[in-house]
């Protein structure tokens, strides 16, 4: 099943220059989402007639669109939104999605066997069509993007935390628990919902970076953030109309994507791997 | 035999009910979204409530709830999907005349795909370090570039730059090649990873050793003996992959301005066209299940003892 939800992560390199340079991609984006003043050389949305469309230079390293913003500037703007998007979109899942697993493994066969039809039959829908539901139902806008994909990566959560909280359910320290006359709520919140958790989040940073893709790639479609914000999907889509005379508009804000991606694939695959050894069961 | 049957019937009414659930969930989730559907057909900005409550029942949204989803049930059974508040069409029939060119391109993304695939895998799978780390790689980086990204770049060279290819639209194959390859790259390193690791596995199969054993050659050992195995998680991505492609569609079609499902759900959305919305959603789940429906019918036609157990 992991090789369902985010193929590439099994056999990432993980050598050690790659790690580091992932750790470092990572820590630039996070510092540009917090103060993008320090990276950027111009604000996000100062127009400048005079170099509209200007080519990549020591003034505009990236080059300039249509309006003469500077594209660097943008895309180190953007990274706050499609960052927040990115980790708002897996927060919602994991939290959604690791309640309701733990749950189904706890909370009996029929609230069981209920849950996990209903997942089954979610799983079998591509995760994009899901957010693209959900947007139908919420309107375009990067708040409603976020909910989309957050609960869009539901089934896949509900899934791996059930079989987590499988796993811890038979252990010592819970069936201590029972011995012990502890409430259900207090073994379900104090025992098998923290002890779950841990693979799951790991598993998580992983899908930080699928968020991240498709969140811009809704954006791209038109139904995240709307111009003028600055958001690598929509930059993307805005610059395709100049891709004849300034093909920056739509590299670099693509490049950063990619790049973002990768790290987090890289970074979350080596916490994949050290965890492996510690988790209960194994994955 | 009847074993077979009943398992068949069995999965057929789960099919009815998925795809039942879906229209469901569509119209639910729908009507309980903000804002009116009569003012999104009408468009203007201030119409007359005398047009805006003509139009409503014209629609048959005055009517309360139940009888609505009543109706759309019933003519679901018939295969009536509705009309399209925007196009003023029957969706059936506009779903119709786009799902061809999603399928199209959907066949196309796949083959562009798996050949390269399954060259790297017979080529990299458990020799050739170096090159196997450059593929892990290649693979790494195509999973990881957004499909929009690809498209677009695909289009900056080839069209603009080169100009082999039309920018948009373009019948036949040349319009074709570039928006089946933007689809096709993202599924490549997918494809590689999942293709080599089977073929390593099915290299140290005692029937690998035997065809050693008798003098075969490697190549021959991994064109015709051990490929044939490692396709099979392929197959069983099949649910998957089609869904990938689904999604690819929505963002190529958009890309290179080609007709097709996805562009349709696309500006559906934007423009609140609840029918279209329902009637693409309900066609992709009947359309995934029957996907894995197949998918398990050829498991049990390949693997006998599949047979007796899910019966």
């Amino acid at each position: 099943m992991t090789t369902l939800l985010t193929p590439v992560a099994a056999t990432l390199p993980r050598a050690r220059p790659a790690l580091i340079a992932a750790w470092a991609v990572l820590g630039l984006l996070a510092l540009a989402a917090l103060w993008p003043d320090l990276l950027a050389t111009a604000p996000p949305d100062a127009v400048d007639p005079a170099s509209a469309l200007a080519p990549i230079g020591p003034d505009h390293p990236f080059g300039a669109d249509q309006l003469g913003r500077d594209v660097y500037s943008r895309v180190v703007h953007g990274a706050r939104l499609s960052l927040l998007i990115g980790l708002g979109a897996t927060t919602i899942a994991v939290s959604v999605g690791a309640l309701l697993g733990v749950l189904a493994a706890t909370a009996g066969r029929t609230a069981d066997e209920v849950l996990m039809r209903i997942t089954d039959v979610l799983l079998a829908f591509p995760g994009l069509l899901l957010a693209l539901l959900v947007i139908a139902v919420l309107g375009p806008g990067p708040v409603n993007t976020t909910i989309a994909l957050g609960l869009a990566a539901v089934p896949g959560y509900v899934r791996l935390s059930r079989g987590q909280a499988l796993v811890v359910r038979e252990s010592g320290y819970v069936r201590a628990a029972v011995v012990l006359g502890r409430s259900r709520a207090a073994i379900f919140f104090r025992h098998v919902l923290p002890n779950a958790l841990p693979p799951v989040l790991v598993f998580a940073t992983v899908d930080i970076g699928t968020a991240l893709m498709a969140s811009t790639s809704l954006s791209f479609l038109g139904l995240g953030p709307q111009p003028p914000t600055p958001e690598w999907g929509s930059m993307l889509a805005e610059g395709r109309d100049y891709l004849d005379s300034a093909w920056g508009l739509t590299v670099f804000p693509g490049l950063v994507v990619t790049v973002a991606v990768i790290a987090c694939y890289v970074v979350g695959a080596h916490l994949r791997a050290r965890f492996e050894g510690r988790t209960p069961g194994g994955r | 035999m009847i074993s077979a049957l009943r398992w068949l019937l069995r999965r057929l009414a789960l099919a009815v009910l998925v795809v039942l659930g879906a229209a469901t969930v569509a119209f639910a989730a729908l009507h309980l979204a903000p804002g009116d559907p009569v003012r999104a057909v009408i468009g203007t900005l201030n119409p007359s409530q005398d047009l805006v409550d003509r139009v409503r029942v014209d629609l048959g949204l005055d009517q309360p709830l139940a009888t609505q989803y009543g109706q759309l049930l019933g003519r679901l059974v018939t295969g009536d999907l509705g009309e399209s508040y925007q196009l003023h069409r029957p969706v059936a029939e506009v779903i119709a005349s786009e799902i061809g060119w999603t399928a199209q391109l959907a066949m196309a993304s796949l083959v562009l795909a798996l050949a390269p695939s399954v060259l790297l895998a017979v080529t990299t799978a458990g020799r050739r370090p170096a090159l196997r780390r450059l593929s892990t790689v290649l693979e790494l980086i195509t999973a990881s570039s957004p499909t929009f990204w690809i498209g677009t770049l695909l289009l900056a060279v080839f069209s603009f730059r080169l100009r082999l290819f039309p920018a948009a639209g373009g019948d036949g194959i040349e319009g074709l090649v570039l928006p089946a390859a933007a689809q096709a790259v993202g599924l490549i390193g997918i494809f590689t990873q999942v293709l080599r690791q089977s073929m390593e596995r099915a290299l140290d199969e005692p029937f690998a050793l035997s065809a050693r054993a008798r003098g075969t050659g490697e190549t021959a050992l991994r064109l015709r003996h051990a490929l044939r195995h490692a396709l099979i998680p392929v197959v069983t991505l099949s649910g998957w992959i089609t869904g990938a492609l689904f999604s690819g569609a929505v963002v190529v079609e958009t890309v290179f301005s080609r007709p097709g499902l996805g562009r349709t759900l696309v500006t559906a959305i934007l423009g609140r066209d609840l029918p279209v919305v329902i009637g693409v959603v309900v066609v992709a789940a009947a359309l995934f299940t029957l996907i894995n429906l197949v998918v398990d019918l050829l498991y049990r036609v390949v693997d006998p003892r599949l047979r007796e157990q899910a019966a």
